[in-house]
């Protein structure tokens, strides 16, 4: 026995000697852009790790991030994620720790250059920061639809003829490929645009453990542990619906870290002493989140089958993960794409006791008679009652007696100047309609710009994704 | 869970299930969890993807695929059509989904033999 330990130690210690780990930390630090902000700092804070990844893409950030792009070429990125590397740069230098993220959004040189003169204010020499270019393919739409590219919509099968006008972002999501790059040129940033979540969290994986671009069990375990990690606290009993009351200190919840070992393996867990809960149930709440079919989980880099995925207890707050098995990549990217698709507002008022539902209601009634009046145009027009209806649609049970109900409304359609006459027909209806009514207070309902989504697939050989590393 | 005439039962989802759903543009997905393993047996054979379809009436207008996930208790609705456009065309104040998985748990089962 005691041989079988000296054999592991000396192991670990050569397997170290000669560069490879026996296991890395990885944590995500956000789920979204907005997410907690104190949370990566306590991960490089609070215990040991070794990569910090953040995501900050959901489907449509993208487009909001480039039309911040076209009105100052300095902007496009994720802001937050300046004084953020700003407040944990001494940590991360001091400890190694390198941070991976697609904070990046539609303008990674630009980030790339805030961090850089940041570090340089902070004095902080032979920094090396890395940005992943290339996902971004809106300036090739008409070169790719002229190759035979159809870009057609994925999940209705539409021709992109009747929105190609109005396209505002096209990117795609790449892998982990060019951040394994950049990490073997020695980047301690990288900074990409459009990655795929869960291939933040494998790029450091293949770049540690060496494993090969066919390795695809292992390629999916390392997806596996991404997913897991790639929404933050969700894995750490944030949005847990299974025992909520049960899961301790909310209000100090600990971001998800993955120990991974060399064969794919790994163990979710947090920091000690920080809030939340990591169990099988929380994990499993992850593992079903933003999936279509479980045995074909697509990502650039793989298909993992969740259906594979074998999960186990083995202390407080840490769950192993093993067994997963993973299948080729394909030979397809998916490109997100928005657009343009006219304008919307939503326009609320509080109706109190008695009857308020029925008070609302009749708002409701009043409010369409007059825009139908005013010959305006909407593509659609919505009510919902919250407190009453919006979670249960038809399927709210009717209840007694409401104390009081929000009446929201909202209309979208292709004219700004019609929605704009929604959102001054929403205020008179304090003085005109029904009685006890409130919280229209201060503000008028805005137009906003209505973005779509289109999701498509394009060759994987149609995009070249670049990489470059500079040093501070 | 109660009794009801007959040696029918209705049991509430919520009391044998956890879930969690979310989008992906205008598709929305919930995945529901069994809270024990002799539950996961009740969900595989009531919980069919025309049974979820139907009580989505008025909330999803495409179609309902099931999947499942037997490791770890699990299946996995997708409901298409079901988010009001998606994205920030969908004027729903849910538009991305994420209370579904807490309405499909309201639903009951009726189960013969439990």
């Amino acid at each position: 026995m005691l041989d079988f330990e000296v054999f592991g130690v000396f192991a670990v210690r050569f397997l170290e000697m000669i560069g490879e780990r026996s296991m890395i930390r990885i944590g995500c630090g956000q789920g979204f852009w907005g997410d907690l902000l104190r949370a990566p700092i306590d991960l490089v804070r609070k215990g040991p790790l070794d990569y910090l990844v953040m995501d900050f893409l959901a489907e449509l950030t993208m487009s909001i991030m480039h039309k911040q792009r076209l009105r100052d070429p300095m902007l496009g990125y994720a802001k937050d994620l300046v004084p953020l590397l700003d407040t944990i740069l001494p940590d991360i230098v001091s400890r190694n720790i390198k941070v991976i993220t697609n904070g990046g959004g539609a303008n990674p040189a630009a980030c790339r250059d805030a961090v850089r003169s940041l570090a340089g204010k902070a004095g902080v020499r032979g920094l090396r920061i890395a940005v992943v270019l290339g996902d971004d393919v809106l300036p090739r739409v008409d070169e790719l639809l002229a190759h035979g590219v159809a870009l057609d919509n994925m999940e209705t099968g539409e021709s992109i003829a009747g929105i190609r006008e109005r396209l505002t972002s096209a990117n795609a999501y790449l892998g982990a490929g060019p951040i394994v790059e950049a990490l073997r040129q020695g980047a301690q940033i990288v900074l990409t645009g459009r990655t795929a979540d869960a291939s933040l969290a494998l790029a450091p994986m293949i770049a540690e453990f060496g494993w090969s671009p066919d390795d695809w069990d292992r390629l999916a375990a390392g997806i596996v542990a991404g997913h897991i990690l790639e929404c933050g606290a969700q894995s750490t009993g944030g949005n847990f619906t299974g025992d909520w009351k049960a899961v301790p200190d909310l209000a100090r919840i600990g971001f998800p870290i993955a120990e991974v070992h060399p064969d794919g393996t790994s163990v979710i867990t947090k920091h000690p002493g920080t809030g939340g809960l990591v169990s099988c149930a929380t994990v499993k709440e992850q593992l079903v989140y933003e999936i279509g079919d479980p045995a074909g989980y697509t990502t650039p880099d793989c298909v993992a089958d969740f259906t594979t995925v074998r999960l186990r207890e083995i202390g407080p707050d840490r769950v192993e993960v093993s067994g997963v098995r993973g299948k080729p990549a394909t030979a397809f990217l998916k490109v997100s794409m928005s657009y343009h698709d006219g304008y919307s507002a939503v326009g609320t008022l509080t109706y109190s006791w008695p009857e308020a539902l029925a008070k609302a209601r009749k708002a409701d009634e009043i409010l369409r008679a007059r825009l139908e009046d005013l010959g305006l145009r909407f593509q659609e027009i919505r009510t919902e009652y919250l407190g009453y209806d919006s979670c249960f649609g038809p399927l709210a049970r009717e209840t007694c007696d409401l104390n009081e109900v929000v009446l929201r409304v909202g209309v979208r359609g292709r004219e700004r100047r019609d929605v704009d006459r929604f959102c001054r027909e929403i205020a008179p209806l304090v003085l005109t309609g029904p009685p006890s009514v409130t919280g229209y207070a201060g503000t008028r309902p805005k137009p906003e710009d209505v973005i779509a989504f289109w999701p498509a697939l394009i060759p994987r050989i149609a995009v070249a994704p670049e990489v470059s590393v500079e040093e501070t | 869970m109660r009794f009801t005439a007959g040696a029918n039962m209705k049991i509430r989802l919520l009391d044998i299930a956890h879930g969690r759903s979310g989008d992906k543009g205008n598709t929305a997905n919930i995945g529901i969890i069994a809270r024990e393993e002799k539950h996961y047996r009740l969900l595989v054979k009531y919980l069919t993807a025309e049974r979820v379809q139907a009580y989505f009436e008025g909330i999803c207008f495409g179609g309902v695929e099931r999947f499942e996930l037997p490791n770890i208790g699990a299946l996995n609705f997708v409901l298409h059509d079901a988010l009001g456009g998606g994205g920030t065309r969908s004027l729903r104040n849910d538009s991305q989904g994420k209370t579904l998985a807490s309405v499909l748990l309201r639903m009951e089962l009726d189960v013969p033999d439990f």
